[in-house]
């Protein structure tokens, strides 16, 4: 490939960065879509793979009297550093990845060329594994109050909406073209989520472009016709979901918010998320504290704190505590969230990126947390949604509208991560989910108090590659295990009975019957402790000199760095040594949200992906 | 006729119970000698009963009238209106909760009552352990359950190096000491007499824990009294160079810092010379004692109780309170202590100024990673007793009160209570390494503070004896180590790990422990039922592996039976 300036290095060194441990010698290569670091002890040639597309960042730091040190950070936030012997080498692989990590181009990306060695049959049936319209049948509709809507064919209202639209019965055409026009990229109000139970709904668009006074009589027909589709109530709530201050300042720009005069029936309230850039600052703060070399508990509190990270978090839950239902098909990816731009998969403006699918993925931890029950994936889903949403891997994350994936064929040229996702399901079940569980019966309750403590820091997602960190035994390992052993007693307990039966049968005819005798089956002892790990202190002495740090060199942390080729390898049965290995490219990379540095002062930049107001018919 | 019949117990209708994020419960208060109680007469589920040792300050609020549960007529729903009540603050060991009723002159009476039953908790004799008696059968006596000789039997197989000492039969030597401890063999009893006076508290340096794998060991003592003239011991010397094996080099903690250290030579204290001591190299650690670990807890519980503040002020303060900054400096300690001992195979010594805080502290931590019997809750029980009820900790004075105290005496400060969050913080690690839960270390907690039994009494062993708990009380470990109360205590996911287990100390890998600290403020009803969850599956599995079991020799036996009436 014209990019690789050099395939091949040897002699380079991978730096152990929570560990003391002696850095790793092996060679590094460059392919078209990874880099690979092969490890030179001959009893195990560890592999590292860090795709492409996964590279956030690339530093180049000083040399050193052992070399050049080249600092790798990725988007699904693992970080590398390599130690190269030449400063020539090491300016080549620099230059490199640079290009790599910035593809131009969609067909460079990986998905383009990753083939699972899936036919054609299985990849169609990948797609269409989430079928919206089944969604929506779910919900209840169509019904006598909300009808499909086929305005939006060909993209000629909206181009980033789908298709297929619900919108009240009473929206005529008419009056929902005339709203799209006064909406901010034409997304008028249109049916996110419709609870059946009491006919209220979750409407969504951009901000309207009112400017200081304009109005706009379809879009208030456009309102009143939402409120009508729900009976019981007479208003709804309009959820404006960024801070009041942004908001008006966003009238100077012709754009703002529905004045409550002009709007029958609406009860007008701001939420107060921050915008994208406001976001991106705060993750990158918050993955400079989780960066750092043994900090102290203040050091890291302090900078948790600044970050000011969980407190968008609270911020986004109390807003979306109902909607944070988890629909992220339908929700995100249908309804024009600008995967490309927010997650900087091309070369593109970094000022454009930012994490917001990284919070709402965290939301929904934040949930699991508090309501272990209540839902049927476990936090491993979440990490490998996140990991694939940069790696490119598969089709679904790619481009920012349905017209776009269209246009580019995404469907018959990648696979879907859906289907991966549901082939190794076994790994990504709450063994603690039972449907009928009361968890389970309704709404999640969550306390209304201000409980901030119960937002807390996500180590499983931003130092998943630093493995001391996280629990060395999963308990969710442990119970997969005891269910799959429960499912396999079951099956022997029914097969004895029967052979009981037989036997006592046979053995009133007097007749001889020989039969194998089962071997009694070991109690498993499920291993759920990555021993390796939990016999291999760290560096407790910290910077005390006098303490020599002479570090066992066996057992080793970074089994995750391990990769197969086999890309879609199966349940690995001792997961929690290996829980990042999901699949084959996995595990490297990290991230840090985006590539730009943006200045401060562009914290208040209006963002036009913030500005989208949740209509709400209570 | 008991203490508690000689006082009247006032009680009061219509007091409702508010807790944060709970349904107000209403219900009768009651006094009685020991206890406050609760009852909404709805059964059991509803009722409180706390030990007036459990609550550690009321205030009266007045600022806010509040809302106070309306009398309605039985089975309606009580609709809560506003009235003129009055609301009295009821502050735990942890947490708090509010009491509220119609201003009425018994409601007052039943608080004063209480205020004085609080103050008079200051004589160890009228407190409740010495008036409980047990309904339950006592099956194993508790007293007994771990003796020394016992404890010493588990490593005399490996080694001989060690011997039981009576020298402080008497408690003379050392009084916080207990008559029995482990010494070396070839250091005798004179000896010991002679260091004890060299070391704070005549506490000389004793066998801590040996760890069979190398035959390393800890070993724990005071500091030793050099003062500003550097005064020397040649006895103290030979005693702990005995501990070494021929060439080997050991590890002095000292969980001051330096600069405290040599502060201590102006009293009288001190640490060992390198001169004098040329085969140990000593490791200064800054582990934190007193006043300031009680002013952490009082700012983290403040800091949890707070329903007001946002996000960032939570952080902050979580911060302020420095409460994880401790427990990350003692784990951190005790990890590297277990480093010494098991990856450097050198022996350790641990003191700080008297050795009966954060010295226990890092010796029992170091060895629930080193061994995994202490991990165990036999084993667990047994460390308790030997690195911390044996060893001297003084419960009394610092279990005396906790967050809410009042009084800024200087002898409370939570050790115990850091020591059993490291402890979660570990397990919290290794979730299947354990064979105790959650819930039997916040057990062990709230026993520390307040209890039926006589276990946590008294600051040493020889306060004990004078107390005479062995006769006139009940042990804890009689009540916990019965099938039916240890079933609450068991941990379903323990798997027997021999292993050394290493934790983390990354600020990332610490989480505050919100099964103690936020138990008041949030409804557990989620996790509880998690919890539950997971026991089922694991129940139902070894009732699976159980049927299966039997049906197998079943079949086996069919199968013999069938032959032999073959063969013949």
């Amino acid at each position: 490939m014209e990019h690789i300036r050099t395939p091949k290095v040897e002699n380079v060194r991978l730096v152990d960065r929570v560990s003391s441990k002696k850095a790793a010698l092996g060679t590094l290569y460059l392919t078209a879509t990874h880099v690979i670091f092969v490890e030179n002890a001959p009893d195990t040639r560890k592999e590292t793979w860090i795709l492409h597309s996964q590279i956030s960042t690339i530093e180049k730091q000083a040399t050193t009297a052992t070399g050049c040190p080249l600092l790798i950070r990725c988007k699904n936030f693992q970080i590398i550093q390599f130690i190269i012997p030449q400063e020539r080498d090491c300016h080549d692989v620099y230059i490199s990845l640079i290009r790599l990590a910035r593809p131009v181009k969609y067909e460079e990306l990986y998905c383009f060329s990753f083939n699972p060695k899936l036919d054609k049959e299985e990849r169609e049936q990948g797609w269409m594994l989430i079928d919206l319209s089944e969604e929506y049948k779910r919900m209840g509709l169509p019904n006598n109050y909300w009808q499909l809507s086929d305005v939006n064919r060909d993209y000629r209202v909206c181009d980033s909406y789908p298709t297929e639209l619900y919108v009240p019965k009473s929206a005529t055409a008419h009056i929902i073209v005339g709203s799209s026009k006064f909406r901010s990229r034409r997304r008028f109000p249109a049916l996110s989520y419709y609870y059946k139970d009491n006919h209220a709904s979750i409407c969504r668009s951009s901000q309207p472009l009112s400017g200081f006074s304009a109005r706009c009589l379809e879009d208030e027909q456009m309102l009143q016709a939402i409120r009508k589709a729900n009976p019981g109530s007479d208003f709804i709530y309009v959820v404006d979901t960024r801070p009041k201050l942004n908001a008006m300042a966003n009238r100077a720009a012709g754009k703002g918010y529905e004045n409550e005069d002009n709007y029958s029936n609406i009860k007008f309230q701001f939420i107060g998320i921050e915008n994208i850039h406001v976001m991106r600052n705060s993750l990158q703060k918050m993955l400079e504290v989780c960066e750092l070399k043994s900090p102290s508990m203040s050091d890291f509190l302090w900078g948790l704190e600044n970050s000011g990270w969980l407190r968008h978090i609270k911020a986004i839950m109390d807003a979306g505590i109902f909607i944070a239902k988890v629909l992220v098909e339908k929700d995100w990816i249908s309804f024009g969230h600008k995967f490309n731009h927010r997650y900087g998969n091309l070369d593109g403006d970094p000022k454009e990126i930012s994490p917001v699918i990284d919070q709402f993925i965290e939301c929904v931890w934040q949930l699991m947390e508090q309501f272990p029950c209540a839902f049927e994936f476990s936090e491993r889903f979440l990490i490998h949604i996140q990991h694939h949403i940069y790696s490119c891997q598969f089709g679904n994350f790619l481009c920012n509208s349905q017209k776009e994936r269209q246009e580019l064929k995404i469907q018959e040229r990648t696979y879907s991560l859906w289907a991966h996702l549901w082939k190794n399901r076994a790994d990504y079940l709450n063994p603690l989910f039972r449907a009928d569980h009361s968890q389970m019966q309704g709404t999640l309750h969550l306390p209304t108090a201000p409980c901030n403590f119960m937002y807390k820091f996500w180590s499983g997602m931003y130092n998943r590659f630093e493995k001391g960190m996280q629990p060395r035994q999963s308990v969710t390992d442990y119970l997969m295990a005891v269910k799959e052993e429960t499912q396999q007693l079951e099956e022997e307990l029914e097969a004895l009975e029967e052979r009981l039966e037989k036997i006592q049968k046979v053995q009133l005819n007097h007749t001889k019957v020989k039969s194998k005798q089962s071997e009694p089956s070991k109690q498993s002892g499920f291993s759920t402790s990555d021993n390796s790990t939990a016999n291999t202190p760290q560096d407790y002495s910290g910077n005390m000199k006098s303490f020599p740090s002479r570090s066992p060199s066996q057992g080793d942390e970074d089994s995750a760095l391990i990769l197969t080729q086999d890309n879609l390898k199966s349940s690995d049965p001792d997961l929690s040594a290996n829980s990042d290995q999901e699949s084959g490219v996995e595990d490297l990379s990290c991230r840090s949200p985006s590539g730009g540095e943006c200045a401060p002062s562009e914290d208040s930049g209006k963002d036009r992906d913030s500005d989208e107001a949740v209509f709400l018919t209570a | 006729m008991e203490f508690a019949e000689l006082i009247p117990t006032p009680r009061v209708d219509g007091v409702a119970l508010h807790r944060p994020s709970h349904a107000a419960v209403e219900g009768t208060l009651c006094l009685t000698g020991h206890h406050l109680i609760l009852s909404s007469r709805r059964g059991g589920a509803e009722e409180l009963w706390l030990l007036h040792a459990n609550v550690d300050a009321i205030d009266r609020r007045r600022r806010d009238p509040g809302r106070i549960l309306k009398q309605g007529s039985p089975g309606t729903p009580r609709p809560l209106v506003r009235a003129q009540c009055d609301q009295y603050n009821c502050w735990l060991l942890h947490g708090g909760f509010c009491l509220s009723a119609f201003m009425s002159q018994t409601f007052c009476e039943v608080l004063r009552t209480l205020r004085r039953a609080l103050s008079t908790l200051d004589s160890i004799t009228l407190m409740y352990p010495f008036f409980y008696r047990p309904m339950f059968e006592v099956v194993e006596d508790g007293w007994h359950s771990f003796l020394p000789e016992q404890e010493f039997e588990h490593y005399s197989s490996a080694t001989s190096e060690w011997r039981l000492s009576y020298v402080n039969k008497e408690f003379a030597v050392c009084p916080s000491y207990p008559p029995i401890v482990t010494v070396p063999k070839s250091i005798d009893d004179e000896a010991l007499r002679k260091v004890a006076a060299f070391r704070h508290g005549g506490r000389f340096p004793v066998l801590s824990y040996y760890h069979k794998k190398n035959g390393m060991v800890i070993m724990r003592s005071g500091q030793p009294l050099t003062g500003t003239n550097g005064r020397r011991c040649k006895e103290d010397e030979k005693l702990i160079n005995a501990t070494l094996r021929a060439g080997k080099r050991g590890y002095i903690i000292d969980t001051r810092s330096l600069n405290v250290a040599q502060q201590a030579r102006a009293k009288g204290g001190g640490f060992e010379q390198e001169a004098h001591y040329p085969q140990w190299r000593r490791i200064h650690k800054s582990i934190e004692r007193y006043h300031i670990l009680q002013e952490s807890l009082i700012k983290l519980v403040e800091a949890c109780n707070d329903q007001t503040h946002n996000m960032d002020r939570w952080l902050s303060k979580l911060e302020a309170s420095n409460w994880l900054t401790h427990i990350k400096e003692i784990l951190t300690t005790a990890c590297l202590v277990a480093q010494c001992i098991d990856r450097e195979g050198a022996s350790v010594l641990i003191h700080g100024t008297e050795g009966t805080d954060s010295t226990l502290q890092v010796t029992s931590l170091a060895q629930i990673i080193l061994e995994p019997r202490s991990r165990t809750v036999r084993g667990f029980e047994a460390l308790l007793e030997r690195e911390w009820l044996q060893a001297g900790h003084p419960f009394q004075q610092r279990c005396a009160q906790s967050a809410y105290c009042s009084s800024k005496q200087k002898w409370e400060a939570p050790v115990f209570l850091l020591f059993l969050d490291c402890v979660w913080q570990i397990l919290r690690q290794f979730p299947c390494s354990f064979e105790f839960n959650e819930s039997f270390l916040i057990m062990l907690f709230e026993h520390a503070y307040a209890s039926q039994f006589g276990t946590f009494l008294g600051n040493s062993e020889s306060e004990r004896c004078k107390l005479k708990l062995q006769q006139k009380t009940m042990s804890l470990w009689s009540w916990v180590n019965r099938p039916s109360e240890l079933s609450k205590f068991t941990n379903p996911l323990f798997e027997a790990n021999n292993l050394v287990i290493w934790p983390s100390v990354a600020p990332q890998s610490l989480q505050l422990w919100e099964g103690v600290f936020l138990r008041w403020n949030r409804s557990s009803k989620y996790l509880d039922e998690a919890y539950e969850e997971m026991v089922n599956i694991i129940e139902y599995n070894k009732e699976l592996q159980a049927k299966v079991n039997i049906l197998r020799r079943q079949l086996a036996e069919l199968e013999t039976d069938d032959g032999m009436q073959e063969s013949p």
